[in-house]
């Protein structure tokens, strides 16, 4: 009987990540919208070419080497190396956090040279288009922290690997997100 | 964190006790937990409280139930929103100052609504139909009832994230209903929201208070339906039950499925819509505005944008979700024109392929609604291209349900009636649209009462139409009862024929170029003539909405009062829906989910009125290949 419950656990876990990328589609077309709405707008002339100030290029740095430790994170706890999974998985929340700080101070840099939000055209899409992104950021915070304390004050599971793996795809997720948006903010359509 | 992984007794264990012999929930953290033994189920269920039961209930049947009844109350507001403005239009001398001790003496001058309150009536009644009754009332009701049923799931793949679909829609209808007891009202610049009307606060007083509450309550009803949607494809690829494949599918589910996946697709490009309008509503961005100066007020401090922008990202939501709202109808008329029939349904693979296209294209006309934005004509011309290939498979379709009701042994119950009420309302509103989709012929027609009539009866009547039939056929499945036929009968026949009476009468207004969203034609030389026509329209439209309350009237009084539903199957259908208890509890069957053999629409095959989908193939038998 224990062969047919794995199974049955086996679908609901299957079922649950195939539900959790439909959720990632989800916003690539939230994204899709906004980025298109930049290039129609691009496309209409007048447009200032972006230029971000370096702590937009830290923020990647940072979100990378996030991705770096969720991964190592993930694969401790496959193998049952608890501290080390601890270890990773609070260093992917404190680079989270970074991230969001200095998505921040990117702004403020933004600010300062005179691009306020309601400022010049194309600096508008970056705000809006940033900070719709870093509130997906601030969402797997939260889920990390929740996550995070969970499997801190509680006996380790192994049963729990597959959340962790769905917070992984989601973080990885996130991640590219913000390489490609990092990207396209520099590209001219026309 | 505790794994519940030992299996307790089972009555009936058997050698076929398969993985679908429990009910496994898998709550947020991953903790599966078996709901095991049904001998223990009711009494487990008696320990459970009214709340748990009821209202934070996480059974996809009450979930269902509880979309059907929220969709019902905002029925009946969005309806009687129709009606006062109607009066206004119908009898344009009428003293209509009690309005003032309804809402408020700011809306009244000289015993008339003011032009505010015309504009919060139609945006308010816009967008409670469209979105509060037809998307969540209708998808959110009949996914969740017939999705596990129909597929032989003991509930959806993420109970919870279902649970929290109906709150997000709740709390969207609280930010909704709140926003009427602003001083300046509820929105009113028109459920397609467009800027600069919408994006600045000072447009005017609809676009005030209450659109900044339209916004929330717009993001937390796409939230809403995308997680809805999320799990219902997910439900139907993957917990279907042993034997049933694609192609066994009943098309309701079909239906359901793909409503599904362009709501997953085309909601979040409103919502990002909806987060530029509000970045310019309040931080002073300029997405959709340019240099713009309003009476009055004086310049507005915009500059590079384009309000056409917001109209591509509307649109881009706004064709898919007309036929998010429909396409439920086609599954279940699919369904219940072949059960009433007695016969199998014509022409299973091309409704399923019509659908398809039908959703496919829906991504690629949005346009055809700003044919006179100023768009290129060359788009224009691709754009009505795409938009006529939609007559292609909405044809199919139709012939299809007429070729299946043809000779069949008809069953005339209420919900066979509206079934094929549907079918007469989507010719008549599918045929307009073939005009409209002419740009050339759109010019002259758009913004007038030609479009008000084509998508009222194709949308607004037909998918109730759907739901209508939908909720009399399963109404036994969700109350162990039956409506009470001869109201339904009556209910029918009101609003069928009123419905006609309503609308048909706006063809010729708009024909002759009578506006759309003015809230009185009364000043208009040319458009005197139609005066006693707008009579007649608005005492058809008192009529037809007292008809609908006769339809709640029955609802309500046959859930505690109804003919009570001694058989398993009243209807003799296939649909394995009808093999659980009359009363179902959560996990749906007790026992094992029954095995399907076969596609649900053998009716009057081989001399046998119908065989169910749980019927093995018999040998000899040819079974049914899509
Ligand atoms: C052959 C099929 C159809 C064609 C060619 C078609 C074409 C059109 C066109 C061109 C318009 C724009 C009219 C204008 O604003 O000037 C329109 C409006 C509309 N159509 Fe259709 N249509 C079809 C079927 C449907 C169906 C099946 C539905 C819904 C279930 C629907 C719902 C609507 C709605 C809601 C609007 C107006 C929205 C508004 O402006 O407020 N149409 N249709
Ligand atoms: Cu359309």
């Amino acid at each position: 009987m224990v062969g047919a419950m794995n199974n049955e656990r086996e679908r609901q876990i299957f079922a649950q990540r195939f539900g959790l990328f439909i959720g990632l589609a989800t916003i690539v077309m939230l994204f899709v919208a906004m980025t298109s709405a930049l290039i129609v707008r691009q496309g209409a002339g007048n447009w200032v070419n972006i230029n971000l100030p370096y702590q937009f290029w830290i923020s990647t740095a940072i979100i990378l080497l996030s991705s770096v430790t969720m991964f190592i994170s993930k694969k401790a706890h496959k193998q049952m190396e608890v501290q080390r999974f601890r270890i990773f998985f609070w260093a992917t929340f404190i680079l989270g956090v970074a991230f969001i700080i200095n998505q921040w101070l990117g702004y403020f840099a933004l600010a300062k040279s005179g691009f306020y939000i309601n400022g010049i055209n194309s600096y508008q899409y970056v705000y809006v288009i940033s900070m719709t992104h870093l509130a997906h950021v601030g969402v797997g915070l939260l889920i990390l922290l929740y996550t995070g304390i969970k499997t801190s004050v509680q006996k380790f599971n192994p049963n729990y690997h597959h959340i962790i793996g769905f917070i992984s795809v989601y973080w990885h997720f996130v991640d590219l997100l913000w390489i490609f948006l990092f990207i396209f903010f520099q590209l001219k359509f026309f | 964190m505790e794994t519940t992984e030992t299996h307790h007794g089972h009555a009936h264990s058997n050698t076929g006790a398969y993985i679908t012999d429990h009910v496994h929930y898998q709550d947020v953290e991953g903790v599966i937990r078996s709901e095991e033994d049904h001998g223990h189920h009711d009494s487990d269920r008696n320990k459970k409280n009214f709340i748990h039961t009821w209202i934070f209930s996480q059974d996809h049947k009450i979930i269902g139930k509880q979309f059907l009844i929220t969709g019902i109350i905002w029925a009946i507001v969005g309806g009687a929103f129709s009606n006062i403005f109607r009066m206004q239009l119908g009898f344009p001398d009428t003293n209509m100052s009690w309005i003032g001790n309804v809402f408020g003496d700011r809306w009244v001058e000289n015993g008339h609504m003011t032009n505010d309150f015309y504009n919060m009536l139609i945006t308010m009644h816009g967008t409670i139909l469209v979105f509060f009754v037809l998307t969540a009332g209708l998808s959110g009701t009949f996914a969740n009832i017939l999705i596990p049923l129909q597929c032989g799931a003991r509930d959806m793949a993420s109970p919870f994230l279902n649970m929290l679909s109906y709150w997000f829609f709740f709390m969207a209808s609280i930010v909704m209903a709140a926003s009427f007891f602003l001083p300046t009202g509820a929105a009113g610049v028109s459920w397609v929201f467009y800027p600069p009307l919408s994006a600045i606060r000072d447009a005017s007083l609809g676009s005030k208070g209450g659109a900044d509450m339209w916004l929330i309550s717009m993001s937390l009803f796409i939230f809403s339906s995308l997680l809805g949607g999320l799990n219902y494809i997910t439900t139907i690829l993957n917990l279907r039950t042993k034997g049933m494949s694609m192609a066994k599918l009943p098309l309701t589910i079909w239906a359901l499925l793909i409503t599904a996946i362009l709501g997953v697709l085309s909601f979040p490009v409103l919502l990002g819509a909806a987060i530029l309008l509000i970045f310019d509503r309040t931080l002073g961005t300029s997405f959709y505005l340019d240099k713009i100066y309003i009476e009055n007020v004086g310049a507005q401090p915009h500059e590079g944008g384009n309000p056409i922008l917001y109209q591509h990202l509307f649109w881009f939501l706004g064709h898919p979700e007309v036929y998010i709202v429909i396409m439920p109808a086609f599954g279940m008329v699919s369904e219940i024109l072949s059960v009433n029939s007695r016969k199998p349904i014509f022409g299973y693979r091309a409704m399923v392929l019509s659908m398809l296209a039908i959703a496919a294209l829906a991504f690629f006309v949005w346009a055809h609604h700003m044919f006179v934005t100023g768009l290129n004509p060359f788009v224009g011309s691709v754009f009505v291209f795409l938009t006529l290939l939609i007559a292609i498979p909405s044809a199919i379709k139709v012939f299809n349900w007429l070729t299946t009701i043809w000779k069949g042994n008809i069953k005339y119950t209420p919900a066979m009636l509206f079934a094929i009420g549907f079918v007469s309302l989507f010719i008549s509103g599918g045929l307009t649209g073939i005009f409209l989709g002419n740009s050339s012929i759109d010019i002259q027609l758009h913004d007038t009462y030609f479009v008000v009539a084509h998508f009222h009866i194709v949308m607004g009547i037909g998918a109730f139409f759907g739901m209508f039939a939908g909720v009399y056929h399963w109404f036994p499945k969700m109350y162990g009862k039956f409506m009470n036929r001869t109201m339904g009968f009556i209910h029918f026949w009101l609003t069928f024929a009123g419905a006609y009476a309503i609308f048909w009468p706006m063809h010729y207004q708009g024909l002759a170029g009578v506006p759309r969203r003015y809230p009185s034609h009364a000043g208009y030389e040319s458009f005197n003539k139609f005066g006693e026509l707008s009579e007649f329209i608005t005492i058809a439209a008192l009529v037809v909405f007292a008809a609908q309350l006769l339809f709640v009237f029955n609802f309500f009084y046959s859930i505690f009062r109804g003919k009570i539903c001694h058989e398993q199957n009243p209807w003799k259908s296939n649909t394995i829906e009808w093999t659980t208890p009359i009363k179902p509890g959560h996990g749906n069957w007790e026992g094992e989910i029954p095995t399907v053999h076969r596609w649900p629409y053998d009716y009057g095959k081989d001399g046998q009125d119908f065989i169910p989908q749980t019927m093995p193939i018999q040998p000899g038998e040819s079974a049914h290949h899509v």
